[in-house]
């Protein structure tokens, strides 16, 4: 209940502020996710997490309003084959950041509600071990965003 | 003693040779090699498709799932992309995604899905069984992950394959493999259609 109430607050607090939300040494940077095929059941949610704290804090969980829930996890390619695992937490170690980004940490959006499209503002939260609930609003960027070598579009 | 030390280590490298050359041979496959053959699938249409239909014309063939954020829309917005860029050419490729997860991936779901990708991507799916007979065939990898409560992931192959108009295995496409390359690939696999069989 206490992380749903300092959530609320914060969420009041930063109305309007989707580029950036901090709170606790924590600052998310650049939340945002790509635009999703017709009935894709799945999305993801990417954003680059700063500790300016001075000691380290953990992502340990995550939440969205456009899908049934969310998991944190990590993709990763080993020798052609794609594997997604779920990961209980990510350390941000202080004065560092961690990039949740396309082919490593994601926040997956399990069961989504509606299909993403650009331009969208995906609501969640991500709760932190010593910097509690952020609200995060995920900015749904086109399919092929943030893929350094897609379509010869160049880098995000 | 310090012969068996250098005699463990030549050992142990070759053994390291030996077991990445295995890994190449297994993920990416040798051109003479036999990425390919027969299977019988149904598209999202309902619409056989088989290897003997294909027979004639040169395809790519890709293996995802629709539960998949990333490497699945992403490969084919890469194909849709490249097939705008082949424009004419590009006529008479198909390109197709099988589904490794029959238990979800129904042909509406599949319909759906790849309605992004419309004309340039046909979906393809089937039982569990000629899920598995194309994926031998192909030397694809496919597992089921299970995630927290009923939910699963899968762990598959990231390739496309490119099939020349002889029905043989004709090159790879990695993931995100850079797009100048993979259209100069794609060009190549088209020039097999015009030649016939003769590569």
């Amino acid at each position: 209940m206490k992380s749903m109430l300092t959530s609320a607050v914060l969420a009041a607090v930063l109305a309007g502020a989707t580029t950036a939300a901090s709170a606790g040494g924590i600052t998310l940077a650049h939340p945002w996710s790509r635009a999703t095929p017709a009935g894709a059941p799945v999305g993801a949610g990417y954003v680059t997490l700063e500790n300016s704290g001075s000691t380290a804090d953990r992502l340990v969980s995550a939440t969205t309003d456009a899908a049934d829930h969310a998991e944190i996890h990590e993709m990763a390619m080993n020798n052609g084959v794609m594997q997604m695992r779920p990961v209980k937490e990510i350390e941000i170690p202080a004065g560092k950041r961690v990039e949740l980004r396309p082919g490593g940490y994601h926040v997956m959006f399990m069961g989504l509600k509606h299909q993403l499209k650009v331009g969208d503002a995906v609501k969640g939260s991500l709760t932190f071990e010593k910097a509690g609930t952020l609200p995060v609003e995920f900015k749904v960027e086109a399919m092929g965003a943030g893929a350094d070598r897609a379509s010869g579009q160049g880098a995000h | 003693m310090k012969t068996l030390r250098i005699a463990l280590w030549t050992t142990a490298a070759a053994a390291a040779v030996v077991l990445v050359a295995a890994l190449l041979y297994v993920t990416v496959g040798s051109k003479a090699g036999s990425i390919g053959g027969p299977f019988r699938l149904r598209s999202a249409t309902g619409e056989l498709v088989d290897s003997v239909s294909l027979k004639g014309k040169p395809y790519a063939i890709f293996f995802g799932f629709t539960h998949c954020p990333e490497i699945c829309p992403t490969t084919m917005m890469d194909m849709a992309a490249l097939m705008a860029r082949l424009g004419d050419e590009a006529k008479g490729l198909r390109i197709f995604f099988v589904s490794v997860d029959p238990d979800r991936d129904t042909p509406a779901v599949l319909r759906d899905y790849l309605a992004a990708f419309e004309p340039h991507v046909v979906g393809l799916t089937g039982t569990p069984d000629e899920i598995a007979q194309v994926a031998k065939e192909f030397r694809v990898y496919y597992r089921k992950v299970r995630l927290t409560g009923d939910d699963y992931t899968m762990d598959h192959s990231a390739f496309v394959y490119l099939m020349g108009s002889d029905g043989n295995f004709f090159d790879v496409l990695g993931y995100q493999e850079a797009p100048d390359r993979a259209l100069a690939k794609l060009k190549r696999l088209i020039e097999t259609d015009r030649k016939g069989s003769a590569l």
